[in-house]
Parts: structure tokens; sequence; C-alpha cells
């Protein structure tokens, strides 16, 4: 499904911040897998996710696609197959936007004739972004002409997984989407988003600070440092981790001292 | 009404839904793209230099076009430097303005002043339509005014379109185009190429309204525009409605221009309009905060009197 081979991306070459943010990277993912990511800050997990949504091309390095080699493909065809998530819940919707606007932004993706650009969202996608809204359980479907910046940062992020998967995507890129939520939304988010991509058997790759989350979500676990993945756990060996198992695993790969407190915390937390 | 003679209006309101035109130019880079286009002041001469020579040759209809078509290529030029160059949007705009001087000359056959005489001009085709004294006097005005009527309809209708609304992302949240499959390059191309041909109609109506073309015509357009958008943004209040809000973007230009004329009538030196410009932009972008001002002083007095009546009673 996807496959990473051998990614290097350097920022600022060859200048004193020279930065080396992807390091050999390589990572394969077969179709339906939903793989959570664990690392410290800076582990270079957003721009691997970067990277494989084509925010910028790699320096070296493969990215495939179902089969198809899409290293170079710019980012707005790329984003047609990849639907994302990111940590800021301001930053997936247009805030002076309608929620229906916004849903008809993203239904774009559907559209593969050029000369809908001139057509009008029609009364039927209004009511399929209506049925798909009430999904959501937050009452959306009723403020259909309301501007997205009156809702509250749940209730953008939750309508930001919607625009995601509205047409169903071949991978979806999570990138701490629900932290920066309350617990109680954070969890309803969460929720949503098993069960869409359950339903769709969307293969999904899913960053988190939380431990026991990065464990029991999905069926792998994958744990990056200094811009490679260190370690990959799945099927038994997965099931039979504890929390402590990882951090330790965390410790031995990353080489660094657990001096990430937001880890700390989540451990701590529980979920 | 000595004071304000309808004529002094009807001049006023001409003018001002001409320079609508461009207000709504800057509607869209500014307001919906939000892009600081500054190609401005060059793309409206170049409208009006273009639309001057071609009505000079006789076709004062075919004129518009053309000016319309200068416009979306001067656009096209700032959107492609943004665009496929990387040049900051500013930049861009004034290095296309600046190239623009020389071209708009060049347009003019290297004179920095070019009449229209002895030729028709939309206007008198207008105004030859009836021989009813009522028309002969507002010709112009209705012909404009059905003009912009029709173009704020296709802008609304426009913005309505699934183009529009990526257009509209794009200036909205350029993190959310990135994550739709919307090319943001391609859509500030459309965007800037419909502005500036906006611009450069505006351009074209001058100049026949004027039946002169001038090289230094455009100079202090961007900031008479943006003062008319900013004084329409404040009466619409960005508005949820999209109709209203364009249509105010053209009241702001009419009023901005009634202004002016009232400086006009009270002989306010030429030399003073810059700062009578200045004054009105800084009061339209000062209103709605001034607003907001005076109601929570009004709020904090109420509250106060409600405080010391409170404390009274607890005392007692
Ligand atoms: N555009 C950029 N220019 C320069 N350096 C960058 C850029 N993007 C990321 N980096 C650097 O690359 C490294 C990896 O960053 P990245 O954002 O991928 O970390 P992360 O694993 O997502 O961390 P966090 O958990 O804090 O989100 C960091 O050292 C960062 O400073
Ligand atoms: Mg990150």
């Amino acid at each position: 499904m996807l496959r990473l081979l051998h990614l290097s991306k350097v920022f600022n070459r060859g200048t004193v911040n020279e930065k080396v943010a992807l390091d050999d990277l390589s990572l394969e993912l077969k179709d339906g897998d939903f793989a959570t990511i664990v690392g410290s800050n800076g582990a270079g997990k957003s721009t691997m996710f970067n990277a494989i949504a084509g925010s910028f091309f790699v320096d070296r390095g493969m990215i495939e696609l179902d089969g198809q080699d899409i290293t170079f493909i710019p980012e707005h065809v790329r984003s047609r197959f990849i639907g994302r998530l990111f940590q800021d819940p301001l930053m997936g919707t247009a805030p002076h936007m309608t929620i229906e606007e916004n849903l008809a932004v993203a239904y774009l993706r559907a559209s593969t004739r050029r000369h809908d650009v001139f057509s009008r969202v029609t009364k039927k996608e209004k009511g399929l972004f209506r049925e798909q809204l009430a999904l959501l359980h937050m009452g959306l479907e009723d403020r259909m002409k309301n501007p997205v910046g009156l809702l509250s940062g749940g209730q953008r992020q939750a309508l930001t997984l919607l625009m995601a998967t509205v047409v169903t995507p071949k991978l979806l890129l999570l990138d701490e989407h629900t932290a920066a939520l309350d617990p109680a939304t954070a969890e309803k988010v969460l929720d949503l988003t098993k069960k869409i991509v359950k339903e769709r058997n969307i293969t999904c790759l899913m960053v988190t600070h939380n431990m026991s989350q990065a464990l029991e979500l999905g069926n792998r676990t994958l744990m990056m440092s200094g811009g490679r993945v260190v370690f990959s756990a799945e099927g038994e060996e997965r099931e039979g981790m504890t929390v402590d198992d990882l951090l330790e695993k965390f410790t031995q790969g990353s080489g660094s001292a657990l001096d990430n407190d937001r880890i700390l915390l989540s451990t701590e937390q529980g979920i | 009404m000595n004071f304000l003679t309808p004529q002094i209006v009807q001049t006023a309101l001409e003018v001002g839904l001409i320079y609508g035109l461009v207000a709504l130019s800057l509607f869209i880079s500014f307001s919906i793209l939000d892009i600081c286009d500054l190609s401005t002041d060059g793309c409206y001469t170049l409208g009006c230099a273009v639309g001057a020579v071609v009505t000079i040759a006789g076709h004062p209809v075919l004129a518009l076009f053309a000016s319309v078509a200068a416009g979306i290529c001067s656009g096209y030029v700032t959107a492609l430097l943004q665009t496929k160059f990387g040049v900051q949007s500013i930049l861009a705009g004034i290095i296309v303005n600046t190239g623009l001087y020389t071209i708009n000359l060049a347009v003019m056959g290297f004179s920095s002043n070019l009449p229209i005489f002895g030729t028709d001009t939309v206007f008198t085709l207008v105004k030859g339509i009836s021989k009813a004294a009522w028309w002969q006097e507002w010709s112009s005005l209705v012909f404009l005014a059905l003009l912009l009527m029709l173009i704020v309809l296709f802008i609304k209708w426009f913005l309505g379109t699934r183009l529009g609304l990526s257009i509209r992302a794009t200036g909205d949240s350029p993190a959310m185009v990135r994550a739709s499959s919307i090319n943001p390059q391609f859509t500030v191309t459309v965007g800037l190429c419909f502005a500036n041909a906006m611009t450069g109609l505006a351009g074209s109506l001058i100049g026949q309204y004027n039946k002169t073309s001038d090289i230094n015509l455009g100079t202090g357009m961007v900031t008479i525009a943006l003062a008319s958008l900013i004084i329409g943004e404040t009466i619409s209040r960005k508005s949820g409605n999209m109709l209203w809000r364009i249509s105010c973007v053209i009241l702001g230009s009419c009023l901005y221009r009634f202004i002016i004329s009232i400086a006009l009538r009270l002989k306010v030196p030429t030399e003073a309009f810059k700062l009578v410009s200045a004054v009105i932009v800084a009061i339209a972008c000062a209103a709605p905060a001034a607003k907001d001002q005076i109601a929570l002083q009004r709020k904090k007095a109420a509250a106060m009197r409600e405080h010391r009546k409170m404390s009274e009673e607890e005392a007692k």
C-alpha cells in the first residue's frame, strides 16, 4: 500500500542550522493497516507526514502509494487520495466560510472532470453533507450556513475529519489530531476516527504522545527517533507489550533519557 | 440645495461607480485572496491607455474588451512572479507596476497624454439611444449602474462555484488548501487575472469618460480603491451575505467620491487632498473599534452605577 524507501530530508543544508530531519527512513504499510507512531519532539514524525503528503520533495528516496510512484507528484494532486489532519484544529478548515462551503471544497476531490469548476454545490450533495454531519452527533447539520470560525476546536476537528474522509482517501495521516482538545472531546473525535477508519478500511498513520493509546489503537506501533523508524511492533509481539515495555524501548531506541514530559504525563493519565 | 447640486451628485456617482470597479478588484485580491496587489496603479493606466488607443481607432466597445484583456495579462504576470518564481506578493506588484509605466507610455505612442476626440465613446453611444431630455442627462449613470450591477451579480455567482470557493479557501486557510485537492498556484492566478481584468475595465471607462488618457492617471489609485474597499467593508461588517458585502464595496466607493466632492465644494485646496484621503481611510478603519470602545464605556458607566447601588444596599 504505502512504501517509503530510504527517504532523506535535510533542512537548511550547508548552513549552521543544518538539520537532518529524515535519515534514510524506510517503512512499509499493508492495505488497511492502522499504525500508531510515537517519538520524542523533533523525531521527524511531522516531517515524515509532510514528505508523504508532498509539502516538500524529499532529497533522496522513493514514496510509493498503491503501486504508484508519487515521489514527485505535487501536493494538491496527492491530496486527492491522501487525507490529513493537523494538531491545530484551526488549520484544517477555512474560518470565514460556512460549514457547507468547507465541505464543498473538500468534496472537490470527488470531481474528476475539468468543467466541474464552474458548477455549484448541488441539492444532492448538500443532502450528503447533512447526512455525514449528522453522524457526528454535534448538531452541526442544522448549522450548515454558519461560518466555521464560530465552532469550537473539537467541532472544527470533527469537521476536518469529515472533510478529510468525505471522499474516502487511500491513506489518512493524523498528526496528534486530538492533542489540543479537552479529554472528553478528544475521546469523541478519536471514537469517530476509529469508526470511520474501520468502516471504510482506510490505511492510516497516527502520531500520538499517549503510550497506551499507541498500543491500543490500530494493529501496529512504530517508534521514531532521529528521523528514522527505530522500532516497529505488530501481531503477537505488540499484544504482549505493556506501556512500560514501550517506554523502555523508547529509552533504548532514542538513546535519550525520558525528558519528554508530555509522554510521562500521558502515561500517568492512562488514557 | 446650492451646496450639493444634482450635477455634483451625479458626477460623484458616475466616477464612484467606475472607481468601484477598482475597489472590487481589490476586494478579490486583498479581501478574498489575502494578497496585496500593488500593480493596481499601473494596470489602471494600462486599461486606460489600451482603451484610448482602440477607441481612437473607432471601436469604443471593443476598447472595453481590449482593456479587460490587457488587465488579465498584467494580472497573469503578477501571479506568475508570485506562484512560479516565489517573488513576494508586494514585491511582484511593485515590479509589474514599474514595468507597466514604460509599457503604458509605449501603448500611448510615447506621449504622456492621449486625448480622445472626434470619435464615439461608449458614453456617447449610450446617450444616442434616445433623444429624451432625462436620458440625455442620466444615460451615463444608468449605463454604469447597469454594468456594475451585472458585474456584482457575476462576482456573486462566481464565488459560489467550485472554482470561486477554492479561491476563497486559498485566501482563508492556506493549510486547508494544502490538504484539499486545490492547486493554490492556479487559484491565485485566476483570482489575480480576474481582479486585474476589472481594474483594466475601470481604466478603459474612465478614459472614455474623461475623453483622455494620461500616463499619471493611476497614481495613488491603489490608496483610493483601498479606502473605498475599507469603507465598504466597514459598512457591511464583512457580513456573511456575499451579495450585500460586494454591493457595499461599490457603496463605499461612491461614498468616498461624495466626501471628496464635499471637500471640493468646501474649497479644500487640492494640495490637501491626499491628507483628506488619508483621514477618511483612517476614520473608516478606526470606526468599528471606536464604536466598540464607546459601547464598552457606556456599559462600564452603567455597571459602575449598579455596583455603587449594590454596595450601598449591602452597607445598610
Ligand atoms: N521547515 C523546516 N525547516 C527547518 N527545520 C525543520 C523544518 N521542519 C522541521 N524541521 C526540523 O526537523 C526536525 C523534525 O521536526 P518534526 O516537526 O518532524 O518533529 P516531530 O517529530 O513532529 O516533533 P513533535 O512531536 O514536536 O511534533 C526538528 O528538529 C525540526 O526543527
Ligand atoms: Mg509534529
